[in-house]
This record gives C-alpha cells, structure tokens and sequence, in this order.
C-alpha cells in the first residue's frame, strides 16, 4: 500500500516537476512568473494527442514533436509578449503573462472545444505490474523515466554546455553577462524554449496518465507547479524537481488517507506554509538586493 | 583608438553625463578621475553599450559602436572589469573565466586563456574549483580582471579596482594593471582613489557633475594646485 502510493505520488509528482522547472527557470532569468506556463503544457497535451490520433505517430515522436512546437511557442510568445516589457516594471509583464495565459485557453476551447478529450487506448497499451503487493502501471514507470531522463539532460545542459553556463551567469546578473559578450537575449529566447519543451513533455505525460486533455488543464497544473516552485525554492533548479515532487508524494498520500475532497487544497496548503515559514523555499537562496 | 564625443547620458529626467569628449591612444593608462556621482561608471558602461546615451558617438578603432549592443561590443575588443567585481557568485572561479571567454571558439584558446590569468594570479589557480563567492574581495578582484582578459581585449575598461581592498593588495593591482599594460593591452582607469590612479596613468581626465573639468598628462594634473586639493588630499 505504501509503496503502491509511493510510486503513485512520484509518477504525479514528476509531471509537476516537469513545469515547475519552466517557472523556476524563466524566473530565475528575468524574475518573472510566467503565468502562460500552464497552457503552454495544455497546448503540449493538445498537440502530442493531435500528432497520435490524427498523424498516428507513436507516443514518443508524438512527445518529441510537441515538445519541438511547444519550444517554438514559448520562444514567440517571449518575444511578443515579454520582451517589449522587459524595461517595463515586473507588474506589466505579469499582466501581460495573464494575458496570454487567457488568450491560449480560450483559443484551445475554440478549437477542440469545451469538452475533454482522451488519448487512443493504443497510444500507450498500460499494462499493470505486480511488485510484492503494488500494482504498478507501466504508465507510471514511463512517466517516472521520461522525466528522469528529460531532467537529468536539463542537469546536463545548465552545467556542463556553453549556452548552460551562458543561463547561470545571465541569471546571476544580466549586465554582467552581457559585459561577457553573451547576447543576453538568445539566452532568455533559450530558457523559455526549454521551459517550454519540458511543459509539454509534461502536458503529453498528464495526458495520458488522466486520460484527459482540455482546455482548463492548464490552470490546475500551472498553478500546482508554481506552487512546486516556490516549495523548491523559486529560482533553483534542483529545487523545482524537489518541489515537484514532495507535491505529488503529498497530494497522493492526502488523499490516500481521506481527504479527497482536499486534493487541490493539499499543494496550496503547502504553498501559504512556505511563503509564511521559509519564503526561500527549500533549496532557494536569499536574494540579495542588488544596489 | 577610442574617441567618445560629446557624449550625454540621462537616467530618466537625472543628468549622468553633459556632452563629455575624451579619447585614449593606443598603448596609452588613462584615468577618469571625479568624486562619488561624477559620473566616471556612467563613461565606461555606456562605452561598453549597457547605457545607452541621448546624444553623442563613440568609436574605437575608426568604428562606431554608440548604438552596438553590449554583446557585440566584446567581439570588437573592448573587455571590462565592472565596478564593485561582480564575479558570478555561485560559478566557480574556472567557470567565471570561461564566461570572460565566451566569444572565443576555439577550446585551445579558452585553455591558454585560463593559463595566462592563472599565471597572472596563481592565487586564482589554488582556487580554480571553488565557488566565486567564497573568495576574498582581492581574490575578486583578480577574478574579475582575469575574466575580462580572456576575451582578448585591445581596451581594458577598469572601474574602481581598489574599491574595498587594503592598501597592500591596492598596490599589487595597480601593479598588475601596469604589467598587463606593457604586454600591449591600452587601459582606461576609473579610480576614486585619484593618487595611485594618476601614479601609474599616462593621461587623466577629471569629472565633475557629468561633465569633464580637467584633463591633461598625469603629472601634469598630479602637480595641479586645484586636483591636489580637490583630490589628493592636500
């Protein structure tokens, strides 16, 4: 039984670990909270289910090609929306975060309409192991390894690549960077197409662990992540995938011993704690002001 | 090799800069020497494109870079050293070098690069795994100096070097400064410390209010009643 909600709780947890990366990354840039991030995940979901219903792609060319037009979506609405704010005060860009995060749901409902769709069965044939007294999921254990392998390659690019290192110094501060000789702007474009592409791994992975794609899935699940983010300590990398998980672990485990009806609750009960106990997160770094 | 030419600078309704001219040849340590707010930062980071000006050009080596964006403006050859250091804190000392080297794209370069600032500073070479933050404000400073060398430049922007450190360390910079000056590398010098600033510089200018009152060669301004007073301490 533990186990089995163990397993459960990490499975849920990645995905938002997932998204909660786009977050803590695009924050830790340009100290923004990139309020589109959900549905640039919900569009994700929608476009790996077009790529496997409609095109028949298997589930893995389906993730990589949503994860490529998702990257694509990220960098553009950066630059639309994002970028002439850039000077602007960090409350316009929010807005304006809001503001696409409205234009893309509504959209979505225009498009696929209002009502939920689901993945083909043989998009992904679960089946069901059997460990001690655990029923496992293969879908489960997909989840669990896509995301390992997508964030252990995240790891390895933001250490050991140039554009990597590019990211931390940016992040660290932007006119210094910038004295390096980094065009602080391809670095920005960078960063929300990586966000991006793990959102919509995440949106592809969501999608069929509910067998549920719609247009408001973004909101929960953004927020959720967010909410990851700041657990992980907003910011830091590490901390999105420590976030992200303890916030499925806890949300499976709550609802495991009765409180169901409390399923959303959990993470943002969680939330208020941090924001009021350590606002750093916990992995986060104070932030020192700049002078 | 660098000409700034009337150059004004507002942050928003705040006059930075009022039509500042001055120039460095090449080979040449020049100083900007001014009180707090004279606006001598102010000079070098919109030479470097992270302030733009309101009017005014600058160009180096018979090109204009007025409106060339700071990441471009390393590629010509003009590298600085920021006021205050500004080492990436949480990379570690190898990886702040590498930054310093990031136009270049050739490994075999970057190494050598990483060699010289080591030989230049082995203190930096005991610490090359550490993060930046964990050094002290002179080993800092050395980062932030050999950082900027990696790139190669032919101007050395420096902006305040001696901020914060003690005597002994201020004159192992300046040093330094005139050692990377011989092997060809022309230096501009923002300094409050107008002393060891006009000590090793060929030429100076002297800032007040965003605007240049004064400029001369070194000792010519070192032997002035007015910028002994005003800034020498006399």
């Amino acid at each position: 039984m533990f186990l089995q909600q163990l397993i459960n709780g990490i499975a849920l947890g990645s995905t938002y670990a997932l998204i909660a990366l786009g977050y803590t990354m695009v924050y830790g840039i340009i100290t923004l909270i990139n309020f589109a991030h959900g549905e640039i995940f919900m569009v994700g979901a929608f476009v790996g289910l077009l790529l496997v219903s409609v095109l028949k792609l298997n589930i893995f060319l389906a993730m990589a090609g949503s994860m490529a037009f998702c990257m694509i979506m990220g960098v553009v609405i950066e630059f639309i929306a994002y970028r002439p704010l850039r000077k602007s005060s960090r409350l316009s860009a929010l807005i304006s975060a809001i503001g696409v995060s409205i234009f893309l749901s509504s959209l979505a409902m225009m498009v696929f309409g209002a009502n939920a769709k689901g993945f083909p069965s043989e998009a992904f044939p679960a089946r069901q192991l059997h460990i001690g007294n655990a029923d496992i999921s293969t879908l489960q254990l997909l989840i669990i390894g896509v995301s390992a392998l997508l964030m252990l390659a995240l790891e390895f690019i933001v250490q050991k690549t140039k554009i990597g290192k590019a990211m931390r110094a940016t992040s660290e501060d932007y006119n210094t960077a910038a004295l390096m000789g980094i065009n602080v702007n391809f670095v920005i474009s960078f960063t929300f197409a990586l966000g991006s592409a793990l959102a919509a791994a995440g949106g592809v992975l969501v999608g069929l662990l509910f067998n549920s794609v719609s247009f408001n899935m973004g909101l929960m699940a953004g927020l959720k992540a967010f909410a990851a983010a700041v657990l992980g300590g907003i910011g830091s990398i590490p901390g999105a995938m420590l976030g992200g998980l303890l916030l499925g672990v806890a949300e499976v485990f709550g609802v495991a011993i009765g409180y169901s009806s409390y399923r959303d609750a959990i993470a943002f009960a969680i939330l208020v704690l941090v924001l009021l106990v350590r606002p750093t997160g916990l992995l986060g770094r104070k932030i020192l002001k700049k002078v | 090799m660098l000409t700034v030419d009337n150059l004004s600078v507002y942050y928003g309704a705040i006059r930075a800069l009022h039509q500042v001219s001055c120039r460095v040849d090449q080979g040449e340590i020049v100083a900007l020497i001014g009180a707090n707010g004279a606006g001598k930062t102010t000079i070098l980071t919109t030479i470097s494109g992270i302030v733009s000006s309101s009017t005014g050009s600058i160009a180096f080596e018979g090109e204009d870079i007025t409106r060339m964006p700071a990441h471009q403006i390393v590629t010509k050859g003009i590298s600085q050293v920021p006021e205050g250091r500004r080492v990436f804190a949480r990379m570690s000392v190898q990886e702040n070098l590498e930054m310093g080297g990031f136009i270049l794209s050739n490994k075999q370069e970057i190494k050598q690069g990483i060699e010289r600032a080591f030989t230049l500073f082995p203190r930096l070479a005991e610490r090359r795994k550490q993060a930046a933050r964990t050094l002290s404000g002179g080993e800092q400073q050395m980062l932030a100096m050999g950082r900027a060398l990696m790139s190669n430049p032919r101007l050395l922007l420096l902006d305040e070097p001696s901020m914060g450190l003690a005597p002994m360390l201020v004159e192992k910079i300046f040093e330094i400064i005139v050692e990377i000056n011989k092997t060809g590398t022309t230096i501009m010098l923002v300094e409050q410390n107008a002393s060891m600033a006009l000590s090793i510089a060929h030429r100076a200018y002297v800032l007040e209010t965003g605007e240049v009152v004064l400029s001369g060669s070194a000792s010519d301004l070192a032997s002035n009643p007015e910028v002994r007073k005003a800034y020498l301490g006399e």
